[in-house]
């Protein structure tokens, strides 16, 4: 017997977690470039990382995905994150103690860290 | 724990079941375990997408990607690509039409494009064994909303009768009407039921088994709204025994609703109990017939009665009784959460909201469809299903199964509503739809479904008992090539005495198959009669097979292989086919090099 709280709450947590099969033209996405190259120079952790801090934070609005190889293989791992709207920001030579850093300026605070990007890189 | 980044749903109705689906899950479990991607991504088991001809269906989301036919040895190549790589594997997407166009999620297809899912809507959404998941498509808002607010049921009643829905059984009265002779009515001892009617027994249909199997959550929820609606606190859902994922996903759903305190005592707290029981139907068509029904639960032989009383009135166990089928209760808590104005909007005039129809024969995309009422028949079969198969022609579509009518090709661009379908002789029925081509001889299809209702007739009244009977000895008659001009105009009178005196729908309706092929295929029937000739090649008595003397190089290919040594001639010369000993098995010509052989 569950109390019409508990019955909200599971609601609510679900509503969470199946909103990732609803159409997501709203979301900000995040992809892991996971291709031979990027998986070598370590990109599986960071995907993980990204998995945890969205998780942690409960950020509803996050798609995390993968991708192929993007080109710039020497810059591996690479994240790239669109938001809805804006110009795609690409991330390189990502390590996962960067990851809470970049989800939280710029996926929360909706400011790049100019610092991580291919053009500082360059 | 960490974020679940995706859900791979994968089809367990029963036809992606029977395409082995099963084992698909399992290969996905073994290999996401392998990648060690267990913990972020989902395996979703869901009920049916209505693509029942392309399963198994497999669908990647957040991408939306959805891969069709997928065979165990595919799942390795999903898993490590698409889930591991991201890249979608291009190959297993759903392909649609010659173009090879491929849609990367389903709601780009011509399939679903037409589409507009109410009673399917969590179909394929969710996993319809969790209540969790339910609930997270905003499950149980309405019960919990009329239970917290105690609603007047007569407010819930209005709603209904106004939203216009109409019974998706087939013969289409007004739910709300139904609802509110259930809540007038007075019983004794205060005693009332509410019923689900999920004995689908037309041939080719499969809606209700859908909605069950793909979302059993939502006629759970309506039942026991119905039940705080008129008045009831027991409800009971008829099922077939033959629907056994139906039934298991069911006695899931009622233990998980039960313990949440959905179903059983004092519900939410309100005061309000309503409980449900499951009840196994043995597998004759009669039980459909409301009356039948409700005699069967009680544990009696399922014969109809004569109405009225009305089940309303006097129905199971001799209380009031509310009797719907399971795709009308699925509509109610949409109905409830969207506002009447909103589904009333939605159809025709007098048919309201939308219709499932399970789309079978010759036609591409077997399967599962919703449309609003008022869709052509054109855009069902052209659009959605895809067209015939092998260029063909489209010669006529069955709807409402052994009760219902042929539409043939000149109506194709009939409406598709209640009141349209009876004005030409069909009916609704409950949503099979059987699409035929030139290859299919209307007098057979007659017989066939006529055959079906001999069978099924539960004998309790002559009519039908007997009627059936000599109506298929007739059709018989035709079909073997022994008919006369006059025994048309005996089975057209002889359906008109069926309709009119047979007990219950099963027999009333029974006739309206031959009725609409007579009406509208006349001249097949005159050509059987007549000419002595099947034109689409399919009774047997009338077929003649002829081996042509120029083609025939005397290859011995077809004497050897007839079973009945119909066929004789030298070695190098023509042969003969003796038309007495000839069965009109047609091995011959499918065994012919030289196209020899040819059917008359």
């Amino acid at each position: 017997m569950k109390s019409l709280e508990e019955l909200r709450a599971i609601r609510e947590k679900m509503k969470q977690q199946m909103d990732l099969r609803g159409p997501s033209e709203d979301h900000i996405r995040v992809v892991v470039g996971m291709a031979t190259c990027g998986i070598a120079a370590g990109a599986r952790p960071v995907l993980t990382a990204f998995l945890d801090e969205v998780e942690k934070r409960g950020l509803q609005n996050v798609t995390v995905s993968q991708t192929g190889c993007i080109g710039v293989c020497r810059l591996e791992p690479i994240v790239e994150v669109f938001v809805p709207g804006e110009e795609k920001v690409t991330y390189v030579k990502v390590k996962p103690q960067m990851v809470p850093v970049i989800v939280e300026q710029h996926l929360v605070n909706h400011s790049v860290v100019t610092d991580y990007t291919i053009g500082a890189a360059e | 724990m960490s974020h679940i980044r995706s859900h791979v749903m994968v089809c367990a109705g029963t036809g992606c079941t029977s395409s082995e689906s099963p084992k698909i899950l399992a290969a996905l479990e073994k290999e996401l375990k392998a990648h060690k991607l267990q913990d972020e991504i989902r395996i979703v088991k869901t009920g049916c997408f209505g693509l029942c001809s392309q399963g198994p269906i497999v669908m990647v989301f957040p991408e939306g990607a959805c891969y069709s036919k997928v065979t165990e040895p595919d799942v390795a190549e999903i898993v490590s690509e698409h889930l591991v790589k991201g890249r979608i594997v291009t190959r297993l997407l759903h392909m649609e039409g010659d173009e090879g166009e491929t849609a990367t999620s389903l709601a780009e297809t011509q399939f679903y494009k037409h589409q507009l899912r109410i009673a399917l809507r969590n179909c394929g959404v969710i996993n319809p064994e969790s209540i969790d998941e339910y609930l997270g498509v905003d499950g149980y808002t309405a019960l919990e909303r009329i239970l917290t607010e105690m609603t007047p049921p007569q407010e819930i009643i209005d709603c209904i009768k106004k939203s216009g829905l109409r019974g998706r059984g087939g013969a289409g009265f007004s739910t709300g009407q139904k609802w509110q002779f259930a809540y007038d009515a007075q019983s004794e001892d205060g005693v009332k039921y509410v019923c689900c009617n999920a004995d689908e027994g037309d041939p080719g249909a499969f809606m209700d088994r859908s909605v069950l199997e793909g979302d059993p959550f939502s006629v759970i929820e309506a039942m026991t709204i119905a039940g705080y609606a008129v008045g009831a606190g027991q409800g009971y859902i008829y099922v077939r025994a033959e629907y056994p994922i139906a039934v298991k996903r069911l006695e899931i759903a009622i233990a998980q609703a039960r313990q949440y305190g959905l179903l059983g005592k004092n519900i939410l707290g309100s005061g309000f109990s309503f409980d449900i029981e499951l009840r196994l139907g043995a597998g004759a068509f009669v039980c459909g017939e409301e009356t039948a029904l409700l005699i069967s639960i009680e544990g009696h032989r399922g014969e109809p009665r004569p109405r009225p009383p009305f089940p309303a009135v006097k129905g199971l166990f001799g209380r009031p009784t509310l009797l719907n089928n399971v795709e009308t209760y699925a509509n109610i808590t949409w109905i409830l959460n969207h506002g009447w104005e909103e589904f009333a909007a939605i159809g025709t005039e007098k048919s309201k909201g939308t219709k499932v129809f399970a789309l079978g024969g010759k036609i591409t995309n077997t399967g599962l469809v919703e449309v609003p009422m008022g869709t052509t028949l054109r855009t069902i079969i052209e659009d959605i299903g895809g067209g015939i198969p092998n260029g063909k022609q489209f010669k006529a579509a069955q709807t409402g199964g052994p009760s219902g009518g042929c539409i043939p090709a000149e109506l194709i661009d009939t409406p598709i509503d209640y009141d349209s379908l009876s004005a030409i002789g069909s009916m609704m029925g409950s949503g099979g739809l059987i699409v035929m081509d030139e290859d299919n001889c209307m007098v057979d299809i007659a017989k066939f479904f006529l055959e079906f209702c001999v069978d099924e007739s539960c004998g309790k009244c002559v009519p039908c008992r007997v009627g059936t009977k000599r109506l298929y000895d007739l059709l018989c008659k035709i079909t073997d090539g022994r008919g006369t001009l006059e025994d048309l105009d005996t089975i057209e009178e002889l359906c008109h005495h069926l309709k009119s005196s047979a007990l219950c729908a099963l027999g009333q309706s029974a006739p309206n198959p031959v009725l609409s092929t007579l009406r509208y295929f006349r001249d097949e029937y005159v050509a059987h009669v007549v000419e002595k000739r099947c034109p689409a090649g399919v009774c047997r008595n009338l077929l003649r097979y002829e081996i042509d003397p120029v083609k025939c190089c005397g290859c011995t290919l077809c004497a050897r292989n007839c079973p009945v040594n119909a066929i004789t001639g030298a070695v190098k010369a023509p042969h003969i086919i003796d038309q007495n000993k000839c069965i009109k098995c047609g091995l011959c010509q499918s065994n012919c090099r030289f196209d020899a052989v040819s059917k008359h």
